[in-house]
């Protein structure tokens, strides 16, 4: 059976959830297709977490334009949609003479685009300012508008509050092809377009303009949002005559142990090069200190491993930053790719070639900060295109998951007075109750897997890495999805953490 | 309920039991001794370690986990000691002063109480208020993301003690054709599991030239079952997007390094990592208690006792131990000094503070000499690490490990010039803990100046 909806955005990542929430402000049906079994599970899910303050792009470009208005929505969005963000600042560091003048650039880059408070330091200001920076920095840009964000809670709270506003989600479910039907509008008079509209549960209009051919079913759209990720260039060339190419450019990065917090208070990053801004050392927003990334281009979109040499070069480059980072504190390393598309810019915008489809496709770095800009101008867009009327009963507000870590005594003792659960705690590490978990899998677009626990809890993420509260976590989880232990996942089909039972239990 | 004990344990596994026992036989109320327990049993790891092999040298019979267990679980029960299941300490500091200010002879401030800030779902928050905190946590796994393999993040990667949990609590198999990383003793316990439960062992790697398991382990769980060990060699890739398919390892060199050309690659869906546990001291670490570079555990006195006044430490939490015979030994020991730490601090002076000293011969020795061990050529460290003679036992163990291995070596105790011992030893190993033993009479026969050194020598009496 064919499932219809005004609009189809294709990824759940954070940009595509960002759109999905802009879109669910007005009357319509939308529905984002997501071929993994969660959000936030491609780029978003493995990147710095860094909210740019914008004196890294080109003056002028998209990315320019939508990292300095997502800098400066994303505090307030933080608020409204409860995830965590802090304005930590970002400071660029300079070594060698010649850097000087690359950080004026970037200075004078920052100016152009709007940035505030940008000061260029010396070596002396910056180490006054980080105190564990290396003698070997002579200069600095200071950014102070630079922050940091939870990239998986940020994903995660767009996409539940875009489906509590009437967003539905498919996962599993992959764009295998997309085709585009007769136009209609001028040409409803047209047989093939009239049965088109007479097979439509909505008859009075005809202008599905794309039928969508996916792992879970066939969609039908008006609009198509192409938030695809690395794997844009595929479905945008479904579509479109003029091919795009992203290729996707690996960072390697190690996170450290809580233990290492206040190592530094800003972002650090060193003067950039034509491969990216340079290894950062940053703190996270839960007080990690994660280091990297590395930039290496590479063939498959799938390859998310890590490597002895990428982790080795992190390990180095950071030291130039900071000597004395405590690399022996690492409590994981991941990698991510970044969806690098070969114009250097963000590609937003409808198709010239294919009305009603929209690219929001080269999403790399400043994504993040971006999204909520992207969102917005995306939504605009498509509102030109085709208007609807606001939607009058819009929650714009969302409430996150209690963290029982965070909270003071007194916070603690009315959650477990309102919730026993909340005094059960799974993973010791992070201090994560049985409630947040209850919680994360209960909720609008709520975790099925692990790994989704884990993105909107933290269960697992701490220095045990789940070593403790695995079995736990799948306990509760099969027991809130009603399903057997045995067929719980890390994430996507094909994780099955178990296989099969003991001899014992065959015999029972 | 908020409640005051002069015992607080935290912790209800083999140490934890075993030292509230002694504080009670020590002349501790049970109700003014209280353990609290994070998970909704007690008996710690021990109740998912269903081989035999426990209590060989406290029972002098050979018992499985749950049975070892169950023998301080028993003993707890008959003695009464309030227990807290599923509760979970969050926070612990040090009360800001302690109430009277003085003791009872009205001279010395009493060090601060301990403010426990514990939690479950069953009471929510609440404090306990102690005189003396023993800790008793014990250690967890390094996972494979402190070990900074490179690779893919697939299903299928577990730690030891996970898959021990999946296995023998929950029934289920974590895989059937598994590789293992690190020779650990549980991995080795493991290795041995999983064959039993029909899944195939291809092989277990050990970045080190030798075994971090006890010899016995080797023997018993993988020389029997045909299970090779490759000592020298480490994992160098994962594959699998979503569950392990394959893990490649390569030889290293002496600088623990993989040396290209060397790489094997063996198809599984499972690797399992043994590959060292590190003492759980976060509460610790929120004490202010120091905390030993090598041992990842407290530095602490001859009574067991940290630089945190009245906190002790015993087991895992100080330490990791090959034999849990050694854990309740040592636990023991801290729950006796506790107990005298507590009564004393309550005003009975007549108790001396530590525990061994039963029959009072500590309270008229005025040898107020800190001797400190330490640890020469071979030796990675030693607990305790300093010694108050007026508080010594009659003997003190001292527990170490040597940081190699070493064939016909000796373990050479000196002290003021003097050699104390030279104990022959055919081999030594980092996976078995060592010991010696040492008198109180003969420390205190020394001359002045009281440093201790541990170290291996040849067996010929040569420098290592």
């Amino acid at each position: 059976m064919t499932k219809k909806y005004d609009i189809i955005i294709i990824g759940a990542g954070v940009t595509g959830c960002a759109i999905a929430r802009e879109l669910s402000r007005r009357e319509r049906s939308v529905a984002v297709l997501e071929r993994a079994s969660d959000v936030c599970e491609g780029t978003s899910k493995a990147n710095s977490g860094i909210a740019h303050a914008g004196y890294d792009a080109e003056p002028g470009s998209r990315k320019a334009q939508m990292n300095i208005r997502g800098s400066r929505m994303l505090e307030g969005l933080s608020k409204e949609l409860d995830f965590p963000y802090r304005r930590n600042g970002s400071i660029v560091l300079g070594f060698a003479p010649e850097d000087r003048e690359r950080l004026q650039k970037l200075y004078d880059k920052g100016i152009a685009n709007g940035v505030e408070g940008l000061r260029i330091l010396s070596g002396e200001e910056a180490r006054s300012l980080e105190p564990n920076l290396n003698e070997t920095v002579t200069a600095a840009l200071y950014a102070p508008t630079g922050g940091i964000v939870d990239p998986f809670l940020m994903t995660v709270a767009l996409a539940e509050n875009a489906n509590v506003n009437g967003v539905e989600f498919f996962f599993r479910t992959e764009v295998q092809s997309i085709e585009r039907l007769a136009p209609s509008g001028e040409a409803a008079d047209s047989a093939e377009a009239a049965q088109h509209a007479l097979s439509g549960a909505d008859s009075g209009e005809a202008d599905y303009r794309y039928r969508l051919t996916t792992s879970g079913g066939t969609f039908e759209a008006r609009s198509v949002v192409n938030a695809a990720g690395v794997y844009a260039d595929t479905i945008h060339n479904m579509v479109s005559a003029r091919k795009i190419h992203i290729t996707p450019r690996k960072g390697e990065y190690l996170l450290l142990d809580k233990k290492t917090g206040g190592f530094v208070n800003a972002t650090v990053f060193q003067c950039p090069t034509v491969m990216g801004k340079g290894i950062l050392v940053t703190p996270t927003v839960h007080g990690n200190l994660l280091i990297g990334p590395t930039s290496e281009d590479i063939g498959d979109k799938e390859g998310v491993n890590t490597t002895a040499a990428g982790l080795e070069e992190v390990i180095a480059k950071a030291g130039l930053s900071a000597g004395a980072v405590p690399a022996r504190q690492v409590i994981t390393s991941f990698a991510g790719l970044r969806a690098h598309e070969d114009g250097d810019d963000f590609l937003i915008g409808e198709a010239e070639d294919a009305p009603g489809f929209y690219d929001a496709a080269g999403i790399e770095s400043p994504g993040l900060t971006s999204a909520p800009a992207i969102g917005e101008y995306v939504a605009a867009l498509i509102q030109e295109r085709t208007p609807a009327p606001e939607k009058k009963n819009f929650q714009a507000k969302r409430q996150g998951i209690p963290c029982m870590q965070l909270s003071d005594p007194a916070a603690k003792k009315r959650l477990i007075e309102q919730n026993p659960l909340y005094g059960n705690v799974v993973c010791r590490c992070e201090l994560v109750t049985e409630g947040e978990i209850v919680d994360a899998i209960r909720r609008p677009v709520g975790a099925t897997t692990l790994d989704g626990i884990k993105r909107r809890v933290r269960a697992g993420m701490g220095r045990c890495q789940a070593g403790f509260c695995t079995p736990k976590q799948m306990e509760i989880l099969a027991r809130e999805l009603g399903v057997d232990i045995g067929e719980i996942t890390k994430n996507d089909p094909g994780s099955e953490l178990l296989e099969g039972t003991t001899k014992q239990s065959e015999v029972q | 309920m908020d409640r005051q004990v002069k015992i607080a344990v935290i912790g209800g596994g083999p140490a934890g039991l075993a030292a509230a026992l002694a504080a009670r036989e020590a002349g501790v109320e049970p109700q003014e001794i209280l353990i609290l327990e994070r998970d909704d049993a007690l008996g710690g790891i021990l109740n998912q370690c269903i081989h035999n092999g426990f209590g060989l040298h406290t029972f002098k019979e050979e018992l499985t986990g749950p049975e070892y267990a169950a023998r301080f679980i028993q003993r707890v029960k008959e003695e009464e000691i309030p227990c807290l299941l599923h509760t979970i300490v969050v926070d612990i500091s040090l009360e800001k002063e302690a109430p009277g200010g003085k003791d009872s002879a009205g001279v010395e401030p009493l060090p601060p109480k301990k403010r426990i800030l514990a939690m479950s779902g069953e009471e929510g928050i609440f404090t306990v208020t102690a005189d003396a905190v023993i800790l008793a946590m014990g250690c967890r796994e390094r996972p494979r993301g402190a070990l900074n393999i490179p690779g893919y993040r697939p299903a299928g990667i577990y730690s030891a003690g996970t898959a021990q949990r999946f296995v023998n609590i929950e029934g289920r198999m974590p895989g059937h054709e598994v590789v293992i990383l690190g020779s650990g003793d549980i991995g080795l316990i493991m290795a041995r599991r999983m064959t039993l439960e029909g899944a195939k062992v291809k092989a277990v790697a050990e970045l080190m030239p030798y075994s971090g398991g006890l010899k016995r382990n080797i023997v018993q769980c993988l020389d029997d079952f045909g299970i090779p060990l490759r000592l020298s060699h480490t994992v160098v890739d994962i594959r699998g997007k979503e569950r392990v398919e394959a893990v490649t390892i390569a030889q290293v060199g002496p600088d623990r390094k993989p040396v290209p050309g060397t790489e094997e690659t063996y198809e599984c869906d499972t690797l399992l990592l043994s590959c060292g546990l590190l003492p759980e001291n976060e509460l610790s670490w929120l004490l202010g208690v120091e905390l030993s570079p090598v041992t990842n555990g407290p530095v602490v006195n001859e009574s067991l006792e940290t630089n945190v006044s009245g906190v002790f430490a015993c087991g895992n939490v100080l330490h990791v131990h090959d034999l849990v015979d050694y854990v309740s030994e040592e636990a023991k020991a801290a729950g006796r000094c506790a107990a005298a730490y507590a009564n004393r601090r309550a005003g009975d002076i007549t108790v001396p503070e530590c525990t061994g000293a039963v029959s009072g011969e500590g309270s008229d020795t005025a040898d107020t000499r800190v001797c400190s061990l330490t640890t020469g050529a071979g030796v990675r460290y030693t607990v305790p690490s300093t010694l108050r003679l007026s508080y010594m036992e009659g003997t003190q163990l001292i527990r170490f490990r040597v940081d190699n291995v070493y064939r016909d070596a000796a373990i050479v105790v000196e002290a003021g010039g003097q050699r104390l011992r030279n104990l022959k030893k055919r081999i030594l190993s980092p996976g078995e803990m060592e010991q010696v033993i040492l008198k109180r009479t003969e420390l205190e026969a020394l001359p002045q100046g009281c440093e201790i050194s541990i170290r291996v020598e040849q067996a010929d009496g040569s420098k290592l």
